[in-house]
């Protein structure tokens, strides 16, 4: 079967993709991973329905086309103009990437309240009104299975994707009514994001996705490991397909105002327990020992984030930490221009794109071992997420030795462009053939 | 006649241990590693192989030679950590059968950037070798065969030497072949030396190549490869690691018995016999001159200096260590002019090297890091702890202690 070729006899091949988020309404990896997958799988004329929730108050930009407004179904089908092949459907529902049970407590009495103190029914008007938002998240993860499911059997496609945890429930109900192969990929576990303080639950529907998928994708090797080892899932079936990288546009942003005294290194992230800013800001602490025109940038928002900042003043480098909130579009390339260094310590990261578009922008890059992505790279500074002597070593030497940072721009800019978003596509095609042959 | 000159570089760096920035004492080698390391190369290489050549010297009755060129950081290491390793090096010096070629005590690249220091490095070597095996050496080899015109004249200008061993790199050579004795361009006396590649890379490289069409390489097969020299040459120049024997190439692979046999299928021929370098200049004339602008070595398929000067990492260590020589002689410190020569050793530098670091290849399997940029970072701020030890004595100097740290091996 050759789905690459334009007149191919079998046609092109349809995809019935269930993901969490898509740009630019992101909060982290998942959705630029889906973004940097379905564009390239647009490219090679495969069709995708795109199936993710919407908060309902949020509001498109006007590069998207909404296709049936007014409609009378749950869910709302919109096109964008870059991607000819793929068409979205947003199914109304609080779920949001990233999510636990708590927080999503949290996000829905916020809107409760909201809604009870505006007393506007156009709030939460139009197709979804009159389903009851009340429940909780597994409530939630199942109405939104029902509807996706539902939107499914409306649509002609050879096999379904879904993309982390909360989309499984539906993908499994959708594989069950239209008996299509299921490929599952895993961006991230419950281990990955809550150690070992796993929400069962979250871990239950983990293992049911990945034991009924046919095929199951790692973004690593560390998590094809974890996989196996921790959801007992057989390994012939998983593979591994990394991500790429979306290159960078080289847009010219503008004079960026850069002191040359003074070196920046760069934390780049959700500020979450995941993502491990205490190593960053107890090495921070080391090199500040050591040299003084040094500031530390710490970019993301989190649960971690006040910690962070009490824990930066506690030792006493509250005004070498910066912290900036969760950065967008022009303000991420404009911190890029300013950095001395990238550091991604994370306690543990399925792959860690984020490091990609660091080099992508010619900043050279201090990674934790513990992540997927140390395993695609060369050209990184990697250590051990609890090594902060090591750590802050190597902040050290970046900053002091012009000849290292040079290398490692140099060779590792040239690296990341050989990891293509088109390179994962094909990969997933395979695996989507392999699937096609076994039914 | 065809003569078999074979010649074998034994070195050992001194490894550097993990250095950080918060490290602040002189203490920079990794004396554990080293001493497992040389211990283990004795056990698989130095001591066998050095056995079955004092065997095989002593079965042909002196028509069986071979040269050495030993590394002083490595003389030192087995004076350490494997002395008996020394003593059969010693009683192979007693055979006579075997040459002891010059080279830079520490295997440094000093003679791309101080002259003076080279120089001093060279004698200091030669002194060692002196005491050691009772010879003084005639021929020289630059680390990792480093070479053009420039060096050939600085060793000639030295005047102790009668000749120069190098690479018979295709692109020096042309049309001409490596089996020769040549001049170098614009040198009285000295003559030159050059590797026949193809054949030591059948023993160094291809011998234990499965894939390799002419495996398995028999002592029968090889020397009939010799033989064919006859009528086109004077000289086989057979040079590689001495680490070949048993550690490049196991045990397992066959090597000790192909080198058990060879001497015997070689001598099988009339014409054929085993010279040392320095017999070889004695009994042939040069056959023409070899001009060398750029600098060759026998490293990869370049044949350059990419493997140690290949990236601004590289070049930035060893200008960084070249520069700090006034000062640091200046002191008058034996143990920190020793510890800042020990870190001129090239290996060093080919840690450092980002040529085939993605590919992993050969590079990988001698380097004691996981990356190249740590051993950079490793190597800097090990370089600026001595700089500042250099800052602390000028503050208050110390009376130097003359120790030498080799002393002659009892003959026993």
């Amino acid at each position: 079967m050759d789905y690459f070729g334009e007149n191919s006899g079998k046609g092109n091949m349809k995809v019935f993709m269930l993901g969490w988020e898509f740009p630019p309404f992101i909060s982290g990896g998942l959705g630029t991973a889906c973004y940097g997958l379905t564009k390239a799988m647009d490219q090679m004329d495969i069709k995708v329905t795109f199936v993710l929730p919407k908060m309902v108050q949020s509001e498109y930009a006007t590069h998207v086309k909404l296709m049936d407004p007014g409609s009378l179904s749950p869910s709302t089908s919109f096109k964008i103009d870059e991607l000819k092949n793929v068409t979205f459907k947003a199914v109304g529902s609080f779920l949001q990437p990233y999510s636990s049970p708590a927080s999503y407590q949290q996000r829905m009495e916020d809107y409760l309240r909201k809604k009870q103190a505006a007393g506007n029914p156009g709030f939460m008007s139009g197709p979804i009104s009159g389903i009851d938002y009340t429940g909780d998240m597994y409530a939630e993860v199942h109405r939104y299975a029902e509807i996706a499911a539902g939107l499914a059997l409306q649509e002609d496609f050879d096999i379904i994707h879904a993309h982390d945890w909360m989309t499984f429930p539906a993908a499994m109900r959708a594989a069950h009514i239209t008996a299509k192969p299921l490929v599952v990929q895993i961006h991230s576990t419950e281990f990955d994001r809550s150690g070992e303080n796993v929400h069962q639950m979250i871990y239950d529907i983990e293992k049911a996705g990945m034991e009924r998928a046919d095929k199951v994708i790692a973004v690593s090797n560390m998590t094809r490991n974890l996989i196996i080892d921790r959801y007992g899932i057989n390994g012939d079936k998983v593979e591994v397909v990394y991500n790429g990288v979306e290159r960078n546009s080289a847009r010219e942003i503008g004079d960026v105002e850069i002191n040359n005294d003074e070196k920046i290194v760069l934390f780049m992230g959700r500020i979450t327990m995941q993502k491990g800013p205490e190593y960053f800001i107890q090495a921070a602490k080391k090199v500040l020992e050591v040299m003084d025109d040094v500031k530390f940038v710490m970019a993301g928002s989190g649960d971690l984030m006040y910690k962070a900042v009490e824990m930066a003043a506690g030792l006493g480098i509250g005004s070498k930490v910066l912290f900036t909130g969760f950065l967008r579009g022009e303000d991420v390339q404009k911190i890029y221009k300013m950095a001395d260094l990238f550091v991604m310590p994370s306690v543990s990261e399925p792959f860690g794109l984020v490091p990609l578009e660091a080099l992508d922008n010619d900043v050279p890059v201090i990674i934790s071992k513990q992540s997927g992505v140390a395993e695609v790279l060369t050209h990184a500074l990697k250590v051990d997420f609890w090594d902060i002597n090591e750590m802050a070593n190597k902040i050290i030497a970046v900053l002091k030795y012009p000849p290292l940072k040079i290398t490692l721009q140099n060779h590792g800019n040239y690296e990341v462009r050989k990891l293509k978003w088109k390179d994962s596509a094909e990969k997933c095609v395979r695996i989507y053939e392999q699937c096609l042959v076994a039914v | 006649m065809a003569s078999v000159c074979f010649y074998f570089q034994v070195h050992q760096p001194n490894r550097l241990r993990h250095y950080t920035v918060f490290d602040n004492n002189e203490h920079y080698f990794d004396d554990y590693k080293n001493a497992q390391i040389c211990k283990k190369v004795a056990g698989k290489c130095y001591l066998p192989a050095n056995r079955l050549l004092l065997e095989l010297i002593n079965r042909f009755d002196g028509r069986f030679k071979i040269s050495y060129s030993i590394t002083g950081t490595l003389l030192e290491q087995l004076q350490q950590f494997s002395p008996e390793v020394l003593s059969t090096f010693d009683a192979l010096a007693r055979t006579g059968c075997v040459e002891f070629l010059a080279e830079t005590y520490y295997h440094s690249l000093s003679f791309l950037y101080s002259h003076d220091e080279f120089i001093e490095q060279v004698n200091k070597h030669s002194k060692t070798i002196e005491e050691l095996f009772g010879q003084t050496p005639r021929v020289f080899r630059n680390t990792e065969l480093i070479y053009n015109n420039e060096l050939a004249n600085l060793v000639e200008s030295m005047g102790r030497f009668d000749a120069i061993i190098s690479e018979g790199a295709d692109h020096i050579l042309g049309y001409r072949s490596p089996n020769f004795i040549y001049k170098p361009q614009g040198c009285e006396r000295l003559k030159l030396l050059l590797k026949n590649y193809s054949l030591s890379d059948d023993i160094a490289f291809r011998f234990s190549n499965r894939d390799w069409a002419e495996w398995p390489l028999t002592a029968e097969k090889f020397a009939h490869w010799i033989n064919d020299v006859n009528g086109n040459g004077y000289v086989v120049n057979l040079f590689m690691d001495y680490e070949t024997l048993g550690e490049h190439q196991w045990e397992d692979t066959g090597i000790f018995n192909f080198i058990r046999h060879l001497p015997e299928e070689v001598l099988r021929h009339p014409d054929n016999d085993f010279k040392t370098p320095s017999e070889a200049i004695e009994a042939y004339d040069p056959v023409g001159t070899i001009d060398v602008h750029n600098l060759i070595s026998w490293a990869d398929t370049e044949r350059d200096l990419s493997a140690w000067l290949g990236n601004a990492m590289q070049s930035n260590a060893l200008h960084e260590i070249y520069r700090i020589e006034q000062k640091v002689k200046s002191l008058n410190n034996e143990k920190l002019i020793n510890d800042w020569r020990k870190l001129q050793t090239s290996d060093h530098f080919y840690y450092m090297c980002t040529k085939y670091f993605a590919d992993g290849d050969v590079h990988k399997y001698f380097n004691p890091y996981n990356s190249p940029y740590d051993s950079y970072i490793n190597f800097m701020n090990v370089l600026c702890n001595l700089n500042e030890r250099c800052a602390k004595m000028k503050n208050n100097p110390i009376p130097s202690t003359e120790t030498s740290e080799l002393q002659v091996v009892s003959a026993g």
